[in-house]
């Protein structure tokens, strides 16, 4: 563990002047990742810009296109908990109160969120090669204990896993983030934002140094009336996806118009297939034809051994929520199998 | 534990990066100088000699640290001191009132709710601060959202009736 300084910003400005001036500092938000992170010795910040001074960016409120705006500073819990979250996106809601403990959620931010690394037992052992920490130093994963590791979108380099429950709901319903830096704003599509390994594993997503995420923004539809979050795990709760689905859908007389599917728990980045989103369309809601997007999502994927089962488990994750999806009012607590 | 009403200023540290923070724990404003990298918890345990919060893992992974900061529960360990200052935080010593025990102190010492008591400041921190949150209704539900406070003696199904047992109570 380092030693660092800290300082605590008012406005985006000043927290982006002191991130570009110094390539040591670190934002911080809830803290409870890079905290996390600087004891275990994986994170070495020389200074901290605490940012939940920003409180524009604490806002949670409808947007001019119909959609919601999710600051990047609200909580996890002040999200999950929102009145217009709740009732409008509660597949959103129910992926939040999956992830981490309620303390956990009071504390976390939205933006951090998004930012939190994996918990590969490898990366989390800085005694232990790993080309997400120490590029070009190996990857133990691949030939080790891989239970919780990837088997979509791996890499030579790396099977690291996007550990994130809010994250998958995000890219089911295309949320886009928005980010500010010395340059400007721009806004980056969900599918964009988390990447694959390749073979630069160090990089998780595309954000920029000396960008700072200001928001999410969420489109009108929110799949209120047929949605699912499923979370598998090794205990029913305070602990990540081995396999995490999220559906939103759409039904019109029975036959589905529109839906997402995302997988959480199995690859470097939440998992889509449009393809499979778009051979459901027109389709009866059956269990047959789950089952054949199911196929479609896990086309090529790969176990490294211990996380052979995740392949299996993924296909029937996916037909037992989009299944759920149709009952919605059957969500159990900490976003367990029903039905 | 420490006189209410009473300020109480440390000084840990003479090195110029200490910084002044002021924590408001159980009704008692307390005047610290830390360093930018102490937790809250070091700084309730440490500095403000209040060893009723416990440090289990130190990792967001058990729940003993939960205190309640500003109505929230959260965990002591993964926040900074500097990160808290000027916060309204309430502790085990800071949930009886005086000599006398919080109704689910008593609902614990009623269900056999501990074993070594280690994990218990904890809980009843987190039980409390759920119940004002009002999201737990069922069984189901205060299990699931009392989840982040692991018990390595596992009297959790006593921990759970406890909490049920004043919840209900005060419902009445
Ligand atoms: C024991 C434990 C269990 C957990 N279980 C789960 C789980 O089951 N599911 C799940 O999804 N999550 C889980 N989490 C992870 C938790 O959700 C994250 O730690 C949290 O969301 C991170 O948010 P934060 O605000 O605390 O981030 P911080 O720790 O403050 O920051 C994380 C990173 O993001 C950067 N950052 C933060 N905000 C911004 C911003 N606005 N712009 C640019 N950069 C920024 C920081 O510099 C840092 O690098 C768990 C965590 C713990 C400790
Ligand atoms: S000591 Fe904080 S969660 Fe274990
Ligand atoms: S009583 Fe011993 S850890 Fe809970």
């Amino acid at each position: 563990m380092n030693n660092f300084t800290y300082q605590k910003v008012s406005n985006p400005n000043d927290a982006l002047n002191k991130i570009s001036k110094n390539n040591a500092a670190n934002f911080i938000a809830g803290g409870t990742n890079l905290i996390d992170l600087w004891k275990y010795n994986l994170a070495h910040p020389k200074t901290l810009v605490d940012i939940n001074g920003l409180n524009d960016y604490k806002i949670i409120k409808e947007d001019e296109h119909g959609g919601l705006f999710l600051g990047a500073l609200a909580t996890n819990s002040d999200t999950a908990y929102h009145k217009l979250v709740e009732e409008r996106y509660p597949l959103l809601s129910k992926a939040i109160l999956a992830g981490a403990s309620a303390q956990i959620r009071n504390s976390a931010s939205n933006g951090g969120n998004l930012l939190q690394r994996t918990r590969c037992y490898y990366f989390y052992d800085a005694s232990s090669p790993c080309n997400k920490r120490n590029p070009g130093s190996g990857c133990p994963a691949k030939n080790g204990l891989n239970r919780i590791h990837a088997i979509l979108g791996t890499s030579e380099d790396c099977i690291a896993v996007f550990p994130s429950d809010m994250c998958i709901a995000l890219a089911a319903l295309e949320a886009v983030v928005h980010v500010k830096s010395p340059d400007g704003e721009r806004e980056i599509e969900f599918s964009n934002f988390h990447r694959l390994p390749g073979d630069t594993p160090e990089l998780d997503n595309n954000l920029k140094v000396n960008e700072l995420i200001t928001g999410i923004s969420l489109p009108s539809e929110g799949f209120a009336e047929n949605y699912s979050y499923l979370k598998l795990r090794d205990r029913n709760s305070y602990a990540f996806a081995l396999v995490s689905v999220a559906t939103g859908m759409v039904l019109e007389n029975n036959k589905i118009t529109k839906i997402r599917i995302a997988l959480g728990g199995i690859a470097h980045k939440p998992w889509r297939v449009v393809a499979a989103e778009e051979f459901l369309v027109d389709k009866s809601p059956t269990e047959e034809n789950f089952a054949s997007a199911a196929n479609m999502i896990l086309k090529g994927a790969k176990g490294f051994g211990k996380n052979d089962f995740k392949i299996e488990l993924s296909k029937r994750a996916i037909v037992r929520n989009c299944i759920m999806a149709l009952h919605p009012e059957s969500q159990r607590p900490g976003a367990q199998p029903s039905l | 534990m420490q006189d209410k009403n009473s300020s109480n200023t440390t000084n840990f540290s003479s090195n110029s990066n200490a910084t002044k923070v002021q924590l408001h724990i159980n009704k008692t404003t307390l005047h610290l100088h830390v360093m930018p990298w102490v937790s809250l918890l070091d700084a309730i345990r440490d500095h403000g000699k209040l060893t009723g919060t416990k440090k289990g893992c130190d990792h967001g992974q058990c729940g003993a640290c939960t205190v309640i900061c500003d109505g929230k529960r959260i965990l002591s360990c993964l926040t900074l001191a500097v990160m808290k200052d000027c916060s309204e935080i309430t502790t085990i010593e800071g949930i009886a009132n005086g000599e006398v025990l919080h109704p689910l102190q008593t609902a614990f010492i009623e269900h056999d709710a501990f074993q070594c008591g280690y994990c218990t400041p904890g809980q009843i921190c987190s039980a409390i601060a759920m119940l004002e949150e009002g999201k737990a209704d069922t069984r189901d539900e205060v299990k699931e959202q009392m989840s982040g406070n692991l018990c390595r003696c596992g009297a959790n199904t006593n921990i759970i009736d406890a909490i049920m047992e004043f919840k209900d109570k005060r419902n009445e």
